[in-house]
């Protein structure tokens, strides 16, 4: 065969392939959206479920999914972050820096159903958090923790070094140099990460069966005191979130309408991911432009 | 000479092993210009950066001998390289002004050095962008990108900057390379102008430029200093050959 025949079935492979993912996906999506966006109404997302009866709906889940991200990433954030600029700025490159970036590696390909063991035996017994929102955001934390680190570290990484020493030579310090300087250059690719990593906490359901718990209390949506047991917004009561609920009610749902409900749920909980990204692409774009304008 | 600003004793710089910069000593005098030429390689920008000690940020960089500003030795592991900073100011080859408003970019220095008034502030910037020229083509558009504008502007905006601060020394590393000719001889009509108030050290490539904006010239080559001495004495009649081969262009 001659180079240009071998040059053109090449690219037609390629692209068949590409085409075959492309494929997969759009069908996987489509199926999930076919089957759940005709569920989806006001009363199926903010309906408490029902057990045995038809017409539940999905608003404590969803309500349990948005608090357990704000609550894991109001950890995760200062954690992450501070780690990362530590890693990036102030550790000596070395045998300890090389040992904590290898069990950053490690961490963040951890199954997540081991995270949510050690949760129980650690977060849930051993330090008697119970079945809690805290225990699941915890158990998030080390499951996210990883990924803020890397991505604080890539975020400073990608400075140039120009701005660095340009800060340095004004004479000032090397805190206020990463604060001022570095920082405000690195936050595109911080805030894009975050997003991306809020998006992974969202959809996550093995490190939360046995923290967060498969259950959730009979909520009292106009009680807003976060000691009260039936208050939404109390971080120590079990909180069966979105993902939980699809895996709880495929696995042992009574009701008649399980199916439907499982699709309606997973179609609200693939948007809300999607949105996580888009809404992370779009951030990213519009404070690049603005932190590197040149108009 | 009793105006000396700045001396190194026996200044050396090691990468790991390899020592890129061999015992030099040399004098820089204020209000003056003094232009290190050589070949690539040959040390003369390690040199320059080992003056405000930013080769501390170069792993496994390591300086030997003695750098004294007045009765100040600030290779000395205990000088406060944070307060040193603010006496050198420092140009580099590629303007890298901070993605910050033209404003911003000036009086970010000063603020952190303990100015805070507004009408202070205003006039370090005005001072500073007038002292690099470039006060009457930014005055209207202070609040807006320093990034937005062209290099040889963006080039006077990183020497107002520095100044902004308020040094006695400025260290440029080939300041004009990267720029076309028209900025490239602002930039010297710059120097000229602020040699009147500052010591200047400046690595240059272009010995053209070297012998136009200069009082002194060293001459490096591999790491050791060749010859030093007045610019006009180094390009019309230098004592060592091998600084005569290198000004003559026979290499480098």
């Amino acid at each position: 065969m001659s180079a240009k025949t071998v040059d053109k079935i090449a690219t037609v492979a390629i692209i068949a392939l590409a085409g075959l993912i492309v494929l997969i996906m759009a069908g996987l999506l489509g199926f999930i959206l076919v089957r759940g966006l005709g569920h989806i109404s006001f009363d199926f997302l903010t309906s408490p479920p029902e057990t045995i009866k038809a017409g539940g709906g999905i608003g404590p889940q969803l309500f349990n999914s948005l608090f357990l991200l704000v609550l894991t990433m109001i950890i995760t954030i200062p954690l992450g972050i501070g780690a990362g600029i530590y890693m990036s700025e102030y550790a000596k490159p070395g045998k300890i820096t090389d040992f904590i970036r290898l069990i950053v590696e490690v961490l963040s390909s951890f199954p997540s159903i081991v995270v949510g063991l050690f949760g129980l035996l650690v977060l849930v017994n051993l330090f008697g958090f119970g079945f809690s929102l805290f225990s699941g955001a915890l158990a998030l934390t080390i499951f996210n923790l990883p990924l803020m680190v890397r991505i604080t570290e890539q975020g400073l990484a990608s400075v140039p070094q120009a701005q660095k020493e340009a800060s340095l030579a004004l004479g000032l310090s090397k805190w206020k140099t990463i604060q001022s300087v570095m920082l405000p250059i690195a936050m595109p690719v911080i805030l894009t990460g975050t997003i991306l990593a809020a998006g992974r906490v969202f959809g996550e359901a093995a490190a939360l069966l046995f923290t967060a718990g498969m259950s959730s209390p009979r909520l009292d949506f106009s009680n807003w005191n976060p000691l009260s047991p039936t208050s939404p917004l109390n971080p120590f009561r079990p909180a069966e979130t979105l993902a939980v609920h699809i895996w709880k009610i495929n696995s042992e749902g009574l009701a008649p309408d399980a199916p439907e409900i499982a699709a309606g749920a997973s179609a609200v909980l693939i948007l809300t991911v999607l949105v996580f990204n888009l809404l992370a692409r779009w951030l990213g774009r519009v404070m690049l432009k603005k932190f590197t304008a040149t108009k | 000479m009793s105006n000396i600003e700045l001396s190194t004793k026996n200044l050396s710089v090691y990468y790991g092993e390899k020592q890129a910069v061999k015992n030099i000593s040399l004098d820089f005098a204020s209000r003056q210009v003094t232009a290190l030429i050589g070949p690539s390689g040959c040390g003369k920008s390690t040199f320059l950066r080992s003056l405000n000690r930013m080769n501390d940020l170069i792993r496994g960089a390591k300086i030997t001998g003695e750098i004294w500003i007045g009765d100040d030795n600030i290779n000395d592991p205990k000088t406060d390289v944070v307060l040193l900073r603010q006496k050198i100011g420092m140009v580099w080859q590629r303007p890298n002004p901070f993605h910050k408003s033209i404003y911003e970019n000036i009086a970010f220095g000063p603020r952190y050095h303990g100015i805070r008034d507004k009408k202070k502030l205003d006039q370090i910037v005005e001072e500073s962008l007038t002292k690099a020229a470039l006060w009457d083509e930014t005055k209207d558009r202070l609040h807006s990108s320093a990034l937005a504008l062209s290099g040889g502007q963006q080039q006077r905006l990183c020497i107002a900057r520095s100044i902004a601060v308020n040094p006695s020394i400025i260290l440029m590393d080939e300041p004009a390379s990267a720029l076309d000719p028209v900025s490239s001889a602002k930039i010297e009509e710059l120097i000229a102008e602020l040699k009147q108030e500052y010591c200047i050290i400046i690595v240059t490539h272009n010995m053209h430029q070297a012998a136009r904006v200069s009082e002194k010239t060293a001459f490096f080559l591999m790491g050791e200093l060749v010859e030093y001495g007045d610019t006009t004495k180094i390009f019309t009649n230098p004592s060592e050959k091998r600084t005569d081969d290198y000004i003559s262009g026979r290499f480098g």
